[in-house]
C-alpha cells in the first residue's frame, strides 16, 4: 500500500481503459440499477424525515395520545429510526447483489489494485 | 471525588498504553491518516459511532430533552437519518475514489490545486468549529465535575488530543474511539435500564409520569423552538451536514475496500441509532428523578442532566464513572477532529499544493505531526479564548458549513458531468461564506428582536446558495469539464477498480 502512496495523485500508467469500461453493457446495467435505487430511496427517506418537522411544526394532530400517555409525535419520531435501520438493510441486500455485477466487470477489464 | 479521579486517570492510562502500542506501527503517510487501512468494517462502525457521539449528544441532548420535552428528541432523529445520507450516496464512492482527504476525490476530475485548497480551507474552519465547541464545553463540564479550572481543563485535555494524534495517528485515534464508544454505550445502557426499573420497566408508565408531573404539553412539540421554519432548517443542516462532515468522512479511509465502508455505516447506524432511542430515557428519566429546575440550577443549558441523574440513582461513584465516560467522548472526538484539520492542511495544502506532491513519504509524515500539534495548539487557544461563547452555534456553525459548503461539491463531483473546477472553488466558498455570515447575523449573536437573518440555523438558505454557488459557477466559467476525468471518477467511484 506504500508503493501506491509514493506515488503522486495521478493513477499509474498500467490503469483500466476506463472509456472501454464505461460504454460496456454491465456498466450501463449497474448504473441503471444504481441509479434507480439511489433516487427512489433517497426521495423516500427525505420526505419521511422532513413529514416530522412539517407536521409536529405547522399541525397538532400527532399530539393525540396512542398509548398511554405516548403520543403521535413520540411514536413517529421514534419510527424514523426504524425507517432508517430498515432501509440501511434493504440498501446492502440491494448492495450485495451490485457487488457480482462490480465482481464481474473487474474480472473481464482489469485487476483491483489492492 | 477521589473515585472520580481514579476513572480519570484509568482511561487516561489506557487510552496512552494504546497511542504508545499505535505508535510503533505508524510509519508512513497511509499508516498516520488512514491507520494502513487495516481497521474492519464493523471496527470502524464502532469507531464512527464514537467519532460521531460527542459530548453535544451525550450531555446535550439529555439536557434539551430534560429541559424542553419532546423537542430535544428531534435532535435524535436528525443525527441518525443522516446517516442514510452517508450509506447510500457517499460512503461507497469516497472510498473508491479518495486516499486520505475529501480532496483527493474532487482532484480526480478538477484541477488540483485550486480545489484542494479551497476544500482544505473548508475543513480546517469546520473542524475548528466543531473543536472549539467541544473542548469549551469540556472545559465547563470537567470544572463542574472534577472543580478543576476551566483553563486547565482545556489545557490537559488538549494536551491529550495532540499527544494521541502525534504519536499514534488514525491507529490511535481510532482505538480511542472504539474504546469510549464501548464506555459511553455501557454507561448508557446501565442509566437507561437504572431509569427503566423506576417504572417497572414500563416504558409508557414513564411517559405517562410525565405527563402527570410534567404535563401532556412536556410531550408535545415546540418548547424549545417556536417557529417550524428553525426546526426545518436544523433538520435540513443535520441530514446535509453529516455527509460533509471531514472527521466522519476520513473515517471510510481506514478500511480496506468500499464493501467495508458500507459494513461500517451499518454497524454505525445500529449502534447510534440505539444510543439516541436511549437518550429518551436520560432525558426524561432526569426531567422526573431529578427535575428540570434542579437540571438547570447546575447549569442553564442543562448539560449536567445525564450527571446528575446517574448520582440521583447510584451514588457517587456511578456519577464519577459517568463523569469520566464524559471525558473520554470529549478526547475521542477531539483527536478526529485534529487529525482531519492537520490531514486537510498537510496532504492537501502542503504536500499537494505547495510541494506539488513531490514531498518524500518521511517529509509528509514529519509535516502532519507538525500540522497535528498546530491544530491542537491553535485550538487550545480559540477554546481558552472562547470562554463564555454560547458553543451551540459553533455546533451550528460546523453542520451548516459542511451542508453548505462540501455536500453539494460532493454530489456534483459524483453526478455532474458538466461540473467543473470553477463550479468546486465558486460552490466551497459560497457555501462557507453565506453559512458564516448567515449565523454571524442571526439570534445565536445578536439579541433575538434585532436578528436581520430570524433563523437559529442557516441551513435552509445557505444549502441552497451552496448549490447554486456551485451551479452558476461551473456555467459562467469557460472552462471544458475533463470528459476522459470524469469517466474515470465515474467508473471508479463505481467499481472500486484503481481504489488504493
Amino acid at each position: 500500500m506504500s508503493e501506491a502512496s509514493k506515488q503522486s495523485t495521478k493513477v499509474s500508467s498500467s490503469h483500466p481503459d476506463y472509456e472501454k469500461i464505461a460504454n460496456s453493457t454491465e456498466f450501463r446495467e449497474l448504473i441503471r440499477r444504481k441509479k434507480r435505487f439511489i433516487i427512489t430511496s433517497t426521495v423516500f427517506f427525505v420526505l419521511y424525515y422532513f413529514a416530522l418537522p412539517v407536521f409536529t411544526g405547522y399541525f397538532d394532530f400527532l399530539n393525540t395520545k396512542v398509548i398511554g400517555a405516548m403520543n403521535g409525535a413520540y411514536l413517529f419520531a421514534l419510527s424514523q429510526f426504524f425507517m432508517a435501520w430498515i432501509l440501511a438493510i434493504v440498501y446492502v441486500r440491494h448492495a450485495g447483489k451490485l457487488d457480482l455485477i462490480i465482481d464481474k466487470i473487474i474480472r473481464k477489464h482489469g485487476r483491483k489494485r489492492k | 471525588m477521589n473515585t472520580a479521579f481514579v476513572l480519570f486517570a484509568l482511561i487516561v492510562l489506557l487510552t496512552l498504553a494504546i497511542t504508545w502500542w499505535a505508535s510503533k506501527r505508524t510509519q508512513t503517510t497511509t499508516d498516520f491518516y488512514a491507520a494502513g487501512r487495516s481497521i474492519t468494517g464493523w471496527q470502524n462502525g464502532i469507531a464512527i459511532a464514537g467519532d460521531y457521539m460527542s459530548a453535544a449528544s451525550f450531555l446535550g441532548i439529555a439536557g434539551l430533552i430534560a429541559l424542553n420535552g419532546y423537542d430535544g428528541f428531534l435532535y435524535s432523529v436528525g443525527w441518525l437519518v443522516a446517516y442514510l445520507v452517508v450509506l447510500i450516496i457517499v460512503a461507497e464512492p469516497l472510498r473508491n475514489t479518495g486516499k486520505y482527504t475529501l480532496a483527493d476525490m474532487l482532484a480526480l476530475r478538477l484541477n488540483e490545486k485550486p480545489v484542494r485548497s479551497a476544500a482544505a480551507l473548508s475543513t480546517m474552519a469546520i473542524s475548528t468549529f466543531y473543536m472549539i465547541a467541544q473542548l469549551v464545553g469540556a472545559g465547563g463540564i470537567i470544572k463542574l465535575l472534577l472543580g478543576l479550572d476551566y483553563e486547565w481543563s482545556i489545557v490537559i485535555i488538549g494536551v491529550l488530543m495532540i499527544l494521541y494524534v502525534v504519536f499514534g495517528g488514525m491507529l490511535a485515534t481510532t482505538w480511542v474511539q472504539i474504546v469510549k464508544a464501548v464506555l459511553l454505550m455501557t454507561g448508557t445502557i446501565l442509566l437507561s435500564l437504572m431509569v427503566l426499573s423506576q417504572f417497572g420497566f414500563s416504558i409508557v408508565e414513564m411517559f405517562n409520569q410525565v405527563s402527570v408531573k410534567l404535563g401532556q404539553d412536556f410531550l408535545e412539540p415546540g418548547k424549545l423552538y417556536d417557529n417550524p421554519l428553525d426546526n426545518i432548517s436544523l433538520g435540513l443542516a443535520l441530514l446535509a451536514g453529516t455527509a460533509g462532515l471531514p472527521h466522519i468522512l476520513i473515517r471510510f479511509y481506514t478500511v480496506p475496500n468500499a464493501k467495508e465502508a458500507r459494513t461500517s455505516v451499518v454497524w454505525a447506524m445500529f449502534i447510534i441509532g440505539s444510543f439516541y432511542i436511549m437518550t429518551t430515557f436520560l432525558g426524561f428519566g432526569a426531567a422526573l428523578l431529578v427535575g428540570p429546575e434542579a437540571v438547570a440550577a447546575e447549569d442553564k443549558a442543562g448539560n449536567m442532566a445525564a450527571p446528575l441523574l446517574a448520582q440521583a440513582l447510584g451514588g457517587d461513584f456511578f456519577l464519577a464513572f459517568i463523569a469520566a465516560v464524559a471525558f473520554a467522548t470529549i478526547l475521542a472526538v477531539v483527536a478526529g477532529l485534529v487529525i482531519s484539520a492537520a490531514g486537510a492542511f498537510a496532504h492537501d495544502f502542503y504536500s499537494n499544493v505547495l510541494r506539488g506532491g513531490k514531498a518524500s513519504e518521511e517529509e509528509q509524515v514529519k509535516v502532519a505531526r507538525w500540522a497535528s500539534v498546530g491544530v491542537g495548539i491553535v485550538s487550545i487557544v480559540l477554546a481558552l479564548l472562547s470562554k463564555d461563547q454560547n458553543v451551540a452555534f459553533l455546533v451550528a456553525l460546523a453542520f451548516a458549513v459542511a451542508a453548505s459548503a462540501n455536500l453539494p461539491v460532493i454530489l456534483f463531483t459524483l453526478f455532474w458531468k458538466r461540473f467543473n473546477t470553477a463550479g468546486a472553488v465558486t460552490g466551497i466558498l459560497t457555501g462557507l461564506i453565506s453559512s458564516v455570515v448567515l449565523v454571524l447575523i442571526s439570534p445565536n449573536l445578536m439579541e433575538p428582536e434585532q436578528a436581520i437573518f430570524p433563523l437559529k440555523n442557516p441551513a435552509i438558505l445557505s444549502v441552497p446558495l451552496g448549490f447554486l454557488g456551485a451551479v452558476l459557477g461551473t456555467l459562467f466559467s469557460r472552462e471544458q469539464a475533463s470528459a476522459k476525468r470524469h469517466t474515470e471518477l465515474f467508473v471508479r467511484s463505481n467499481t472500486g477498480l484503481g481504489a488504493e
